[in-house]
């Protein structure tokens, strides 16, 4: 029944991951990884931030069940258009050789 | 009068702000963060549209994106990262400060927040400025300073100040300005909408509206500021960084 209070000290130190992070990525972003793995290395470090921010920022880690199934059906439905589409545009290169 | 609707109209209990389709307080206050959540759901699929876009043009013109990407400036774009976390930080300390009731504690955070708004939009209206200077707004958005300009100044063989390399056409990169100026745009516009919401919260928490029992507006309008944040998280690394480790290979 009664709610949480999330306290100063949890802020700062997600404040502080989140510093951490932006760093990381600017210095990382420098480096040239083989292959696509700057991509990689940036969007996990982005993920990692974001997770950060709607945990406890926006207070989801001590929210009811209802809220992380809104989020994760937001999520569900993001992986839908974002598959499918992307799965169109990398396999229409494919039958060309059999069009011409 | 039957006894059940005297009780429920018994508002004394209440508390002023208590809206009569609730039972109480709490079950308003989940409500309301349960509509505020499937609100940034639509905003996730709107935003998430943009994305997908980038994801497939960065795919097909990897040079182009690269380059016009490089021309970004990387320390604006990382000071406006961390004025945006910092602000983010200040706007849950005013959730804090409004739940443990200090009323000036939650005005301070809410100002610092404005100001911290009102700088990343003063640092991105710079970053504009440059890309205005060097014709990279795209189309003919700005009369008399189109994106291809046809008479560049004598001896100026790369107006755009873009180090292109041959054979890349510049249309490839209008099109990351395009998806560039769309998406921090959208960004900019969802600054701006909180630093109304914002302004409104100081007003009413300096009258005293919210406190202990009574903070849903504040939390609510936090998950919106966040939300925003969020969606600059991911723009940062894949707008301003994509193309600096090739920085060397290309051009």
């Amino acid at each position: 029944m009664s709610t949480h209070i999330v306290q100063p000290r949890v802020y700062v130190t997600i404040f502080l991951a989140l510093m951490l992070g932006t760093s990381l990525t600017v210095i990382a972003a420098f480096h040239d990884f083989p292959g696509p793995l700057n991509v990689v290395v940036a969007l996990t470090i982005a993920v990692v931030k974001a997770t950060l921010v709607v945990l406890f920022f926006m207070h989801v880690r001590y929210s009811g069940r209802l809220i992380w199934l809104v989020i994760f059906s937001a999520l569900f439905w993001l992986g839908i258009m974002f598959a499918l589409t992307i799965s169109d545009y990398w396999t229409r290169t494919w039958l060309m050789p059999l069009g011409s | 009068m039957p006894e059940g609707l005297a009780t429920a109209h018994e508002h004394s209990a209440h508390h002023a702000a208590l809206q009569h389709h609730f039972e109480n307080m709490e079950q308003q206050r989940e409500a309301g963060t349960l509509g505020m959540w499937v609100f940034l759901v639509t905003e996730i699929m709107f935003f998430g549209g943009m994305f997908l876009a980038y994801t497939l043009y960065r795919y097909q013109y990897p040079v182009a994106f690269a380059t016009a990407s490089n021309h970004l400036d990387i320390r604006l774009g990382a000071i406006n990262t961390g004025v945006l976390i910092v602000s983010s930080f200040t706007m849950a300390m005013a959730v804090y400060t409004t739940q443990i009731g200090k009323r000036k504690g939650a005005i301070l955070c809410l100002i610092l927040t404005m100001i911290l708004g009102a700088t990343f939009l003063g640092i991105k209206a710079v970053e504009y400025h440059d890309k205005y200077r060097d014709h990279l707004i795209p189309g003919q958005l700005i009369p008399g300073h189109p994106f291809s300009p046809e008479t560049a100044k004598p001896g100026d063989t790369d107006p755009h100040k873009l180090h292109l390399p041959v054979g890349v056409p510049l249309g490839n990169v209008e099109l990351f300005y395009w998806i560039y100026f769309a998406m921090t745009g959208m960004h900019a516009l969802h600054m701006i909408i909180g630093l109304g919401l914002m302004t409104w919260l100081t007003i009413k928490t300096w009258r005293g509206r919210f406190g202990p029992e009574y903070y849903a507006p504040v939390e609510v309008s936090g998950l919106y500021w966040h939300f925003v944040d969020i969606i600059w998280i991911f723009l940062f690394p894949l707008l301003y960084l994509l193309g600096r480790h090739l920085e060397g290979h290309i051009g």
